[in-house]
Protein backbone atom coordinates (compact mmCIF):
# COMPACT_ATOMS: atom_id res chain seq x y z
CA UNK A 1 0.00 0.00 0.00
CA UNK A 2 1.43 3.45 -1.13
CA UNK A 3 2.27 5.43 1.95
CA UNK A 4 2.48 8.96 2.33
CA UNK A 5 5.65 10.56 3.90
CA UNK A 6 5.84 10.69 7.49
CA UNK A 7 6.14 13.99 9.11
CA UNK A 8 9.67 14.37 10.56
CA UNK A 9 9.70 13.41 14.20
CA UNK A 10 8.85 15.79 16.83
CA UNK A 11 11.48 16.72 18.94
CA UNK A 12 12.52 14.22 21.42
CA UNK A 13 10.71 14.62 24.98
CA UNK A 14 8.33 17.23 23.25
CA UNK A 15 5.58 15.04 25.78
CA UNK A 16 5.24 15.87 28.96
CA UNK A 17 5.82 13.23 31.66
CA UNK A 18 8.56 11.34 31.10
CA UNK A 19 10.32 12.17 34.26
CA UNK A 20 7.22 11.42 36.07
CA UNK A 21 6.44 7.94 34.27
CA UNK A 22 10.48 6.32 34.07
CA UNK A 23 10.56 7.73 37.94
CA UNK A 24 7.54 5.50 38.72
CA UNK A 25 8.44 2.73 36.37
CA UNK A 26 11.74 2.57 37.75
CA UNK A 27 10.98 2.86 41.63
CA UNK A 28 8.17 -0.13 41.28
CA UNK A 29 10.40 -2.12 39.11
CA UNK A 30 13.41 -2.12 41.87
CA UNK A 31 11.32 -2.17 45.28
CA UNK A 32 9.17 -5.39 43.88
CA UNK A 33 11.82 -7.26 41.44
CA UNK A 34 14.80 -5.91 41.30
CA UNK A 35 15.40 -5.54 45.19
CA UNK A 36 14.04 -8.77 46.30
CA UNK A 37 15.74 -10.68 42.95
CA UNK A 38 19.16 -9.05 44.45
CA UNK A 39 18.52 -9.79 48.14
CA UNK A 40 18.51 -13.55 47.05
CA UNK A 41 21.77 -13.71 45.16
CA UNK A 42 23.49 -11.51 48.11
CA UNK A 43 22.11 -13.97 50.90
CA UNK A 44 23.60 -16.69 48.62
CA UNK A 45 27.10 -14.53 48.24
CA UNK A 46 27.16 -14.94 52.21
CA UNK A 47 26.72 -18.81 51.81
CA UNK A 48 30.31 -19.08 50.06
CA UNK A 49 31.55 -20.72 47.08
CA UNK A 50 31.72 -23.93 49.56
CA UNK A 51 28.49 -23.55 51.54
CA UNK A 52 26.15 -23.24 48.07
CA UNK A 53 28.95 -26.41 46.80
CA UNK A 54 28.20 -28.40 49.65
CA UNK A 55 24.20 -27.97 48.91
CA UNK A 56 24.31 -28.42 45.76
CA UNK A 57 26.12 -32.01 46.20
CA UNK A 58 22.97 -33.19 47.93
CA UNK A 59 21.82 -36.24 45.84
CA UNK A 60 17.64 -34.95 46.56
CA UNK A 61 18.54 -31.21 44.99
CA UNK A 62 20.30 -33.21 42.01
CA UNK A 63 17.57 -35.33 41.35
CA UNK A 64 14.80 -32.70 41.37
CA UNK A 65 16.63 -30.21 39.08
CA UNK A 66 17.62 -33.18 36.48
CA UNK A 67 13.86 -33.59 36.62
CA UNK A 68 12.58 -29.86 36.60
CA UNK A 69 14.96 -28.71 33.57
CA UNK A 70 14.58 -32.66 31.67
CA UNK A 71 10.91 -32.70 32.03
CA UNK A 72 10.47 -28.86 30.99
CA UNK A 73 13.12 -29.59 27.70
CA UNK A 74 10.71 -32.73 26.72
CA UNK A 75 7.81 -30.36 27.20
CA UNK A 76 8.66 -27.48 25.48
CA UNK A 77 10.23 -30.26 22.70
CA UNK A 78 6.32 -31.99 22.20
CA UNK A 79 4.79 -28.65 22.29
CA UNK A 80 7.28 -27.19 19.64
CA UNK A 81 5.80 -30.67 17.43
CA UNK A 82 2.05 -30.72 18.53
CA UNK A 83 2.19 -26.29 18.84
CA UNK A 84 3.44 -26.38 15.03
CA UNK A 85 1.10 -28.73 13.76
CA UNK A 86 -2.08 -26.72 15.85
CA UNK A 87 -0.91 -23.75 14.96
CA UNK A 88 -0.31 -25.14 10.55
CA UNK A 89 -3.97 -25.74 11.40
CA UNK A 90 -5.48 -23.21 11.88
CA UNK A 91 -3.72 -20.47 9.97
CA UNK A 92 -3.80 -22.59 7.04
CA UNK A 93 -6.97 -24.85 7.22
CA UNK A 94 -10.71 -24.20 7.36
CA UNK A 95 -13.22 -26.59 9.19
CA UNK A 96 -16.26 -26.05 11.47
CA UNK A 97 -16.07 -25.19 15.00
CA UNK A 98 -12.49 -23.54 14.48
CA UNK A 99 -13.35 -20.50 16.08
CA UNK A 100 -14.73 -22.26 19.15
CA UNK A 101 -11.74 -24.52 19.35
CA UNK A 102 -9.11 -21.52 18.75
CA UNK A 103 -10.63 -19.55 21.63
CA UNK A 104 -9.88 -22.97 23.66
CA UNK A 105 -6.04 -22.38 23.48
CA UNK A 106 -5.68 -19.78 25.57
CA UNK A 107 -6.87 -22.17 28.47
CA UNK A 108 -3.93 -22.71 30.01
CA UNK A 109 -3.21 -19.17 30.40
CA UNK A 110 -6.64 -18.64 31.91
CA UNK A 111 -7.30 -21.53 34.20
CA UNK A 112 -5.85 -21.21 37.42
CA UNK A 113 -2.77 -23.68 38.09
CA UNK A 114 -3.86 -25.38 41.19
CA UNK A 115 -7.58 -26.12 39.12
CA UNK A 116 -5.37 -27.71 35.84
CA UNK A 117 -3.80 -29.39 38.73
CA UNK A 118 -6.68 -31.34 40.00
CA UNK A 119 -8.26 -31.78 37.35
CA UNK A 120 -5.36 -33.38 34.96
CA UNK A 121 -4.96 -35.55 38.20
CA UNK A 122 -8.39 -36.81 38.18
CA UNK A 123 -8.60 -37.37 34.77
CA UNK A 124 -5.63 -39.06 34.67
CA UNK A 125 -6.10 -41.31 38.02
CA UNK A 126 -6.35 -44.80 37.72
CA UNK A 127 -9.95 -44.66 37.55
CA UNK A 128 -10.24 -41.61 35.89
CA UNK A 129 -11.44 -40.35 32.19
CA UNK A 130 -8.35 -40.88 30.49
CA UNK A 131 -6.43 -42.82 33.52
CA UNK A 132 -8.37 -46.12 32.88
CA UNK A 133 -8.08 -46.82 29.60
CA UNK A 134 -5.04 -45.73 29.88
CA UNK A 135 -4.35 -47.97 32.37
CA UNK A 136 -5.83 -51.01 30.30
CA UNK A 137 -3.03 -49.99 27.86
CA UNK A 138 -0.91 -50.59 31.00
CA UNK A 139 0.44 -46.83 30.91
CA UNK A 140 0.25 -45.00 34.16
CA UNK A 141 0.13 -41.34 33.75
CA UNK A 142 -1.07 -39.76 37.49
CA UNK A 143 1.69 -40.18 40.06
CA UNK A 144 4.37 -40.53 37.65
CA UNK A 145 7.16 -38.57 35.76
CA UNK A 146 4.71 -38.69 33.14
CA UNK A 147 2.51 -36.80 34.96
CA UNK A 148 4.26 -34.11 35.00
CA UNK A 149 5.32 -33.91 31.40
CA UNK A 150 1.63 -33.94 30.73
CA UNK A 151 1.60 -31.12 33.21
CA UNK A 152 3.86 -29.23 31.68
CA UNK A 153 2.76 -29.82 28.02
CA UNK A 154 -0.88 -28.67 29.28
CA UNK A 155 0.56 -25.25 30.60
CA UNK A 156 3.18 -24.55 27.83
CA UNK A 157 0.99 -25.20 24.83
CA UNK A 158 -0.20 -21.90 24.12
CA UNK A 159 2.97 -19.95 24.63
CA UNK A 160 3.91 -22.30 21.17
CA UNK A 161 1.09 -21.43 18.80
CA UNK A 162 0.26 -18.01 19.76
CA UNK A 163 4.31 -16.72 18.94
CA UNK A 164 3.75 -19.09 15.82
CA UNK A 165 0.58 -18.39 14.77
CA UNK A 166 1.13 -14.57 13.48
CA UNK A 167 4.48 -15.13 11.80
CA UNK A 168 2.66 -18.04 9.91
CA UNK A 169 0.18 -15.91 8.70
CA UNK A 170 2.26 -12.77 7.39
CA UNK A 171 5.04 -15.76 5.92
CA UNK A 172 4.61 -15.09 2.30
CA UNK A 173 2.96 -17.08 0.07
CA UNK A 174 4.71 -15.65 -3.00
CA UNK A 175 7.70 -17.62 -2.06
CA UNK A 176 5.70 -20.90 -1.71
CA UNK A 177 4.72 -19.97 -5.49
CA UNK A 178 7.99 -19.58 -6.58
CA UNK A 179 8.91 -22.73 -5.21
CA UNK A 180 6.28 -24.74 -6.85
CA UNK A 181 6.68 -22.93 -10.27
CA UNK A 182 10.32 -24.11 -9.80
CA UNK A 183 9.20 -27.40 -9.69
CA UNK A 184 9.70 -27.56 -5.80
CA UNK A 185 7.68 -30.88 -3.99
CA UNK A 186 5.48 -29.97 -0.82
CA UNK A 187 8.02 -31.33 1.16
CA UNK A 188 10.89 -29.26 -0.26
CA UNK A 189 8.63 -26.28 0.08
CA UNK A 190 7.63 -26.99 3.74
CA UNK A 191 11.27 -27.62 4.61
CA UNK A 192 13.21 -25.26 3.08
CA UNK A 193 10.81 -22.33 2.53
CA UNK A 194 8.33 -22.43 5.44
CA UNK A 195 10.55 -23.72 8.20
CA UNK A 196 13.44 -21.27 8.01
CA UNK A 197 10.70 -18.78 8.02
CA UNK A 198 9.24 -19.77 11.25
CA UNK A 199 12.14 -20.94 13.14
CA UNK A 200 12.89 -18.29 15.00
CA UNK A 201 9.54 -17.48 16.37
CA UNK A 202 9.01 -21.41 16.81
CA UNK A 203 12.06 -20.80 19.10
CA UNK A 204 10.99 -18.37 20.99
CA UNK A 205 7.75 -20.53 21.98
CA UNK A 206 9.94 -23.59 22.91
CA UNK A 207 12.24 -20.59 25.19
CA UNK A 208 8.45 -19.57 26.75
CA UNK A 209 7.37 -22.83 27.30
CA UNK A 210 10.15 -24.20 28.82
CA UNK A 211 10.65 -21.19 31.06
CA UNK A 212 7.25 -21.28 32.38
CA UNK A 213 7.53 -25.20 32.77
CA UNK A 214 10.87 -25.39 34.54
CA UNK A 215 9.19 -23.27 37.36
CA UNK A 216 5.52 -24.37 37.38
CA UNK A 217 4.14 -25.74 40.83
CA UNK A 218 0.10 -25.67 41.01
CA UNK A 219 -0.59 -27.23 38.28
CA UNK A 220 2.21 -30.28 38.79
CA UNK A 221 2.14 -31.31 42.47
CA UNK A 222 -1.15 -32.97 42.52
CA UNK A 223 -0.21 -35.13 39.38
CA UNK A 224 3.63 -35.83 40.19
CA UNK A 225 3.12 -38.35 43.07
CA UNK A 226 6.44 -36.11 44.82
CA UNK A 227 7.98 -39.22 45.29
CA UNK A 228 11.82 -37.97 47.24
CA UNK A 229 14.43 -38.97 44.32
CA UNK A 230 11.50 -39.79 41.48
CA UNK A 231 9.06 -37.37 40.70
CA UNK A 232 9.61 -34.41 43.29
CA UNK A 233 10.37 -31.35 41.09
CA UNK A 234 12.95 -28.58 42.05
CA UNK A 235 9.92 -25.78 43.06
CA UNK A 236 8.38 -28.56 45.50
CA UNK A 237 12.01 -28.82 46.86
CA UNK A 238 12.17 -25.26 47.73
CA UNK A 239 8.81 -25.23 49.30
CA UNK A 240 9.98 -28.12 51.62
CA UNK A 241 13.51 -26.58 52.06
CA UNK A 242 11.12 -23.07 53.02
CA UNK A 243 8.76 -25.05 55.37
CA UNK A 244 11.78 -26.47 57.39
CA UNK A 245 13.15 -23.15 57.61
CA UNK A 246 16.11 -24.55 55.75
CA UNK A 247 16.83 -21.12 54.26
CA UNK A 248 20.66 -21.96 53.13
CA UNK A 249 19.26 -25.08 51.44
CA UNK A 250 16.43 -23.30 49.41
CA UNK A 251 18.87 -20.44 48.34
CA UNK A 252 21.00 -22.54 46.92
CA UNK A 253 18.54 -24.20 45.37
CA UNK A 254 16.71 -21.18 43.56
CA UNK A 255 20.40 -19.95 42.74
CA UNK A 256 20.90 -22.65 40.91
CA UNK A 257 17.61 -23.03 39.38
CA UNK A 258 17.33 -18.96 38.12
CA UNK A 259 20.99 -19.47 36.53
CA UNK A 260 20.39 -22.93 35.36
CA UNK A 261 17.45 -21.32 33.31
CA UNK A 262 19.15 -18.17 32.10
CA UNK A 263 21.62 -20.36 30.48
CA UNK A 264 19.01 -22.16 29.13
CA UNK A 265 17.21 -19.52 27.71
CA UNK A 266 20.52 -17.80 26.64
CA UNK A 267 20.99 -20.70 24.70
CA UNK A 268 17.80 -20.98 22.87
CA UNK A 269 18.66 -17.20 21.92
CA UNK A 270 21.73 -18.00 20.44
CA UNK A 271 20.27 -20.40 18.60
CA UNK A 272 17.15 -17.88 17.48
CA UNK A 273 20.34 -15.39 16.18
CA UNK A 274 22.10 -18.48 14.29
CA UNK A 275 18.61 -19.32 12.64
CA UNK A 276 17.94 -15.87 11.55
CA UNK A 277 21.89 -15.53 10.01
CA UNK A 278 20.59 -18.67 8.40
CA UNK A 279 17.04 -17.39 7.09
CA UNK B 1 -1.42 -23.80 -12.92
CA UNK B 2 0.06 -27.52 -13.70
CA UNK B 3 -1.28 -30.29 -11.42
CA UNK B 4 2.90 -30.46 -9.84
CA UNK B 5 2.69 -26.97 -8.55
CA UNK B 6 -0.46 -26.87 -7.37
CA UNK B 7 0.65 -30.07 -5.15
CA UNK B 8 3.48 -27.81 -4.54
CA UNK B 9 1.46 -25.16 -2.63
CA UNK B 10 -0.90 -27.32 -0.58
CA UNK B 11 -0.77 -30.56 1.51
CA UNK B 12 -3.00 -33.50 -0.28
CA UNK B 13 -6.99 -33.65 1.00
CA UNK B 14 -5.80 -37.17 2.83
CA UNK B 15 -3.21 -35.17 4.70
CA UNK B 16 -5.51 -32.08 5.34
CA UNK B 17 -7.97 -34.25 6.94
CA UNK B 18 -5.58 -36.18 9.01
CA UNK B 19 -3.88 -32.79 10.15
CA UNK B 20 -7.04 -31.27 11.32
CA UNK B 21 -7.91 -33.97 13.51
CA UNK B 22 -4.85 -34.58 15.23
CA UNK B 23 -5.23 -30.93 16.30
CA UNK B 24 -8.72 -31.26 17.06
CA UNK B 25 -8.03 -34.40 19.05
CA UNK B 26 -5.26 -33.32 20.48
CA UNK B 27 -7.50 -29.74 21.95
CA UNK B 28 -10.46 -31.54 22.91
CA UNK B 29 -8.60 -34.24 25.23
CA UNK B 30 -5.77 -31.98 26.00
CA UNK B 31 -7.87 -28.91 27.02
CA UNK B 32 -11.23 -29.09 26.50
CA UNK B 33 -11.75 -32.53 28.95
CA UNK B 34 -10.19 -31.14 32.29
CA UNK B 35 -12.68 -27.73 31.70
CA UNK B 36 -15.41 -30.32 31.29
CA UNK B 37 -14.49 -32.66 34.10
CA UNK B 38 -14.39 -29.71 36.80
CA UNK B 39 -18.12 -28.93 35.78
CA UNK B 40 -18.68 -32.58 36.25
CA UNK B 41 -16.88 -32.76 39.69
CA UNK B 42 -18.08 -29.96 41.39
CA UNK B 43 -22.49 -31.03 40.56
CA UNK B 44 -21.60 -34.94 40.97
CA UNK B 45 -24.09 -34.63 43.80
CA UNK B 46 -26.48 -32.08 42.81
CA UNK B 47 -26.89 -28.31 42.89
CA UNK B 48 -27.59 -28.70 46.65
CA UNK B 49 -23.86 -30.18 47.25
CA UNK B 50 -22.77 -27.58 45.53
CA UNK B 51 -24.61 -24.89 47.15
CA UNK B 52 -23.80 -26.46 50.88
CA UNK B 53 -20.09 -26.42 49.62
CA UNK B 54 -19.72 -22.41 49.04
CA UNK B 55 -21.69 -21.95 52.25
CA UNK B 56 -18.64 -23.12 54.48
CA UNK B 57 -17.19 -20.31 56.41
CA UNK B 58 -13.63 -20.95 55.29
CA UNK B 59 -14.51 -21.65 51.92
CA UNK B 60 -16.31 -17.85 52.11
CA UNK B 61 -13.04 -16.47 53.84
CA UNK B 62 -10.81 -17.49 50.76
CA UNK B 63 -13.44 -16.02 48.28
CA UNK B 64 -13.62 -12.72 50.39
CA UNK B 65 -9.30 -12.40 50.35
CA UNK B 66 -9.07 -13.47 46.59
CA UNK B 67 -11.08 -10.53 46.12
CA UNK B 68 -9.41 -7.89 48.40
CA UNK B 69 -5.86 -9.34 47.01
CA UNK B 70 -6.50 -9.02 43.33
CA UNK B 71 -8.33 -5.48 44.04
CA UNK B 72 -5.20 -4.30 45.61
CA UNK B 73 -2.94 -5.85 43.61
CA UNK B 74 -4.23 -5.85 39.68
CA UNK B 75 -4.85 -1.57 40.02
CA UNK B 76 -1.21 -1.39 41.04
CA UNK B 77 0.07 -3.31 38.24
CA UNK B 78 -2.46 -1.45 35.86
CA UNK B 79 -0.65 2.13 36.71
CA UNK B 80 2.39 0.41 36.53
CA UNK B 81 1.52 -0.40 33.19
CA UNK B 82 0.33 2.10 31.79
CA UNK B 83 3.28 4.52 33.19
CA UNK B 84 6.11 2.14 32.18
CA UNK B 85 4.29 2.01 28.52
CA UNK B 86 3.82 5.36 28.36
CA UNK B 87 8.01 5.74 29.44
CA UNK B 88 9.10 3.17 26.87
CA UNK B 89 6.52 3.55 24.12
CA UNK B 90 6.57 7.60 23.95
CA UNK B 91 10.17 8.71 24.58
CA UNK B 92 13.73 7.42 23.27
CA UNK B 93 16.30 6.99 25.79
CA UNK B 94 19.48 4.74 27.25
CA UNK B 95 18.94 1.17 28.50
CA UNK B 96 15.48 1.25 27.08
CA UNK B 97 15.70 -2.48 25.82
CA UNK B 98 17.07 -3.40 29.14
CA UNK B 99 14.19 -1.66 30.68
CA UNK B 100 11.61 -4.09 28.63
CA UNK B 101 13.49 -7.10 29.34
CA UNK B 102 13.79 -6.37 33.08
CA UNK B 103 10.09 -5.97 33.21
CA UNK B 104 9.54 -9.48 31.69
CA UNK B 105 11.99 -11.16 34.12
CA UNK B 106 9.24 -11.94 36.55
CA UNK B 107 8.03 -14.35 33.78
CA UNK B 108 10.80 -16.45 34.39
CA UNK B 109 11.27 -16.70 37.84
CA UNK B 110 9.76 -19.81 39.13
CA UNK B 111 6.13 -18.57 41.23
CA UNK B 112 7.54 -20.50 44.33
CA UNK B 113 11.04 -18.54 43.89
CA UNK B 114 9.12 -15.03 43.68
CA UNK B 115 6.82 -16.24 47.09
CA UNK B 116 10.66 -17.08 48.49
CA UNK B 117 11.97 -13.70 48.10
CA UNK B 118 9.91 -12.59 50.17
CA UNK B 119 9.99 -14.92 52.90
CA UNK B 120 13.81 -14.24 52.66
CA UNK B 121 13.45 -10.12 53.23
CA UNK B 122 10.17 -10.23 55.55
CA UNK B 123 10.36 -13.78 57.06
CA UNK B 124 11.05 -14.33 60.66
CA UNK B 125 14.79 -15.28 59.40
CA UNK B 126 14.59 -12.61 57.33
CA UNK B 127 16.36 -9.33 57.11
CA UNK B 128 13.76 -7.25 58.27
CA UNK B 129 11.81 -9.82 60.20
CA UNK B 130 13.56 -8.81 63.74
CA UNK B 131 12.58 -4.94 63.13
CA UNK B 132 8.88 -5.82 61.73
CA UNK B 133 8.96 -8.37 64.90
CA UNK B 134 9.75 -5.46 67.12
CA UNK B 135 7.42 -3.34 65.71
CA UNK B 136 4.14 -5.54 65.46
CA UNK B 137 4.22 -5.62 61.93
CA UNK B 138 2.85 -8.81 60.03
CA UNK B 139 4.10 -8.93 56.25
CA UNK B 140 4.22 -12.79 55.65
CA UNK B 141 1.38 -15.12 56.68
CA UNK B 142 -0.93 -11.78 56.08
CA UNK B 143 -2.42 -10.13 53.42
CA UNK B 144 0.91 -7.69 52.73
CA UNK B 145 2.99 -10.64 51.75
CA UNK B 146 -0.41 -12.42 49.46
CA UNK B 147 -0.47 -9.02 47.86
CA UNK B 148 3.40 -8.57 47.20
CA UNK B 149 4.02 -12.29 45.77
CA UNK B 150 0.48 -11.47 43.60
CA UNK B 151 2.28 -8.03 42.33
CA UNK B 152 5.42 -9.95 41.43
CA UNK B 153 4.16 -13.13 39.35
CA UNK B 154 1.25 -10.85 37.72
CA UNK B 155 4.04 -7.87 37.04
CA UNK B 156 4.21 -7.67 33.27
CA UNK B 157 1.18 -8.29 32.03
CA UNK B 158 -0.64 -4.77 31.36
CA UNK B 159 2.81 -3.30 30.15
CA UNK B 160 3.50 -6.09 27.98
CA UNK B 161 -0.45 -5.15 26.32
CA UNK B 162 0.65 -1.36 26.32
CA UNK B 163 3.87 -1.42 25.50
CA UNK B 164 3.50 -2.60 21.60
CA UNK B 165 0.34 -1.00 21.39
CA UNK B 166 1.54 2.44 22.64
CA UNK B 167 4.52 2.07 20.36
CA UNK B 168 2.35 1.29 17.33
CA UNK B 169 0.42 5.04 17.79
CA UNK B 170 3.34 7.28 18.35
CA UNK B 171 3.03 10.44 19.24
CA UNK B 172 1.04 12.43 16.45
CA UNK B 173 -2.16 12.32 18.50
CA UNK B 174 -0.97 13.86 22.10
CA UNK B 175 1.41 16.35 20.13
CA UNK B 176 -1.68 17.80 18.16
CA UNK B 177 -3.59 17.99 21.83
CA UNK B 178 -0.68 20.04 23.14
CA UNK B 179 -0.50 22.58 20.33
CA UNK B 180 -3.95 22.61 21.00
CA UNK B 181 -3.54 23.49 23.97
CA UNK B 182 -4.40 20.73 26.53
CA UNK B 183 -2.58 20.40 29.75
CA UNK B 184 -0.86 17.23 29.92
CA UNK B 185 -3.18 14.81 31.89
CA UNK B 186 -6.51 16.70 29.86
CA UNK B 187 -4.53 15.00 26.77
CA UNK B 188 -3.59 11.56 28.58
CA UNK B 189 -7.18 11.42 29.25
CA UNK B 190 -8.81 12.51 26.31
CA UNK B 191 -6.35 11.74 23.44
CA UNK B 192 -4.03 8.87 24.50
CA UNK B 193 -6.78 7.33 27.11
CA UNK B 194 -9.51 6.40 24.38
CA UNK B 195 -6.55 5.06 22.13
CA UNK B 196 -5.25 2.52 24.53
CA UNK B 197 -8.71 1.44 26.45
CA UNK B 198 -9.01 -1.88 24.74
CA UNK B 199 -5.67 -3.22 25.10
CA UNK B 200 -5.47 -1.66 28.79
CA UNK B 201 -8.86 -3.58 29.33
CA UNK B 202 -7.12 -6.83 27.56
CA UNK B 203 -3.97 -6.27 29.86
CA UNK B 204 -6.27 -6.17 33.47
CA UNK B 205 -8.38 -9.19 32.25
CA UNK B 206 -5.11 -11.57 31.75
CA UNK B 207 -3.51 -10.22 35.53
CA UNK B 208 -6.75 -10.49 36.89
CA UNK B 209 -7.19 -13.97 35.87
CA UNK B 210 -3.69 -14.76 37.22
CA UNK B 211 -3.82 -12.54 40.19
CA UNK B 212 -6.89 -15.05 41.01
CA UNK B 213 -5.59 -17.90 40.74
CA UNK B 214 -2.03 -17.82 41.62
CA UNK B 215 -0.82 -20.59 43.57
CA UNK B 216 2.91 -21.28 44.10
CA UNK B 217 3.80 -17.59 44.72
CA UNK B 218 1.02 -17.49 47.57
CA UNK B 219 1.57 -20.58 48.34
CA UNK B 220 5.05 -19.91 50.10
CA UNK B 221 4.02 -16.66 52.22
CA UNK B 222 0.40 -17.19 53.06
CA UNK B 223 1.36 -19.88 55.94
CA UNK B 224 -2.15 -21.93 54.80
CA UNK B 225 -3.94 -20.41 58.52
CA UNK B 226 -7.95 -21.99 57.60
CA UNK B 227 -9.89 -19.09 57.43
CA UNK B 228 -7.63 -16.08 57.40
CA UNK B 229 -4.56 -16.59 54.76
CA UNK B 230 -5.98 -19.12 52.63
CA UNK B 231 -6.65 -17.27 49.22
CA UNK B 232 -9.05 -19.89 46.68
CA UNK B 233 -6.51 -21.59 44.96
CA UNK B 234 -4.93 -22.64 48.80
CA UNK B 235 -8.30 -23.51 50.31
CA UNK B 236 -8.67 -25.95 46.47
CA UNK B 237 -5.95 -27.69 47.50
CA UNK B 238 -7.16 -27.79 51.22
CA UNK B 239 -10.28 -29.25 50.72
CA UNK B 240 -8.89 -31.81 47.20
CA UNK B 241 -6.45 -33.50 50.59
CA UNK B 242 -9.16 -33.48 52.28
CA UNK B 243 -10.72 -36.89 51.27
CA UNK B 244 -14.15 -36.12 52.49
CA UNK B 245 -14.04 -32.60 50.81
CA UNK B 246 -12.93 -33.74 47.37
CA UNK B 247 -16.14 -32.74 45.52
CA UNK B 248 -16.46 -29.22 47.46
CA UNK B 249 -12.82 -28.63 46.30
CA UNK B 250 -14.63 -28.77 42.77
CA UNK B 251 -16.95 -26.76 43.52
CA UNK B 252 -14.51 -23.55 44.30
CA UNK B 253 -12.46 -25.14 41.30
CA UNK B 254 -15.64 -24.30 39.12
CA UNK B 255 -16.11 -21.26 40.24
CA UNK B 256 -12.31 -20.22 39.26
CA UNK B 257 -12.52 -22.30 36.28
CA UNK B 258 -15.21 -19.69 35.34
CA UNK B 259 -13.56 -16.82 36.18
CA UNK B 260 -10.91 -17.99 33.61
CA UNK B 261 -13.99 -19.34 31.02
CA UNK B 262 -15.09 -15.36 31.35
CA UNK B 263 -11.66 -14.10 31.05
CA UNK B 264 -11.36 -16.27 27.39
CA UNK B 265 -14.87 -14.95 26.49
CA UNK B 266 -14.19 -11.72 27.01
CA UNK B 267 -10.65 -11.53 25.30
CA UNK B 268 -11.98 -13.41 22.24
CA UNK B 269 -14.69 -10.47 22.16
CA UNK B 270 -12.08 -8.04 22.11
CA UNK B 271 -10.14 -9.76 19.70
CA UNK B 272 -13.09 -9.98 17.29
CA UNK B 273 -15.05 -6.52 18.51
CA UNK B 274 -11.19 -4.45 18.32
CA UNK B 275 -9.17 -6.66 16.55
CA UNK B 276 -7.73 -3.53 13.84
CA UNK B 277 -6.96 -1.74 17.63
CA UNK B 278 -5.25 -4.79 18.99
CA UNK B 279 -3.61 -5.34 15.74
CA UNK B 280 -0.36 -4.33 17.39
CA UNK B 281 -0.47 -6.71 19.63
CA UNK B 282 -0.32 -9.80 17.71
CA UNK B 283 2.59 -8.32 15.51
CA UNK B 284 4.52 -9.09 18.20
CA UNK B 285 7.19 -12.25 17.91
Amino acid sequence: MPRAPRPARSPRRALPGFGLSLGFTLTYLSLLVLIPLAALFVRAAGLGVQGIWQELLSERLQHALLLSFGGALTAAAINTVFGSLIAWTFVRYEFPGKRLFHAMIDLPFALPTAVAGIALTTLYAEHGWLGAPLAQLGIKVAYTQLGIIVAMVFIGLPFVVRTLEPVLEDAEKQLEEVAATLGATRRQTVLHIILPAVLPALLTGAALAFARAVGEYGSIIFIAGNVQNISEIAPLLIMIRLDEFNYPAATALACAMLVLSFIVLFAINLMQAWARRHD
Amino acid sequence: MTRRSRSALAEPAPVRWLLTAVTLAFLALFLLLPLVLIFAQAFAHGLDAFAHALEDDDTWASIKLTLLTAAIAVPLNTVFGVAAAWAIAKFEFRGKSLLTTLIDLPFSVSPVIAGMLFVLLFGRNGWLGPWLAEHDIKIIFALPGIVLATVFVTFPFVARELIPLMQAQGTEEEQAALTLGASGWRMFWHVTMPNIRWGLLYGVLLCNARAMGEFGAVSVVAGHIRGLTNTMPLQIELLYNDPGEYSAAFAVASLLALLGFVTLALKNFLEWRHGDELAALRGRG
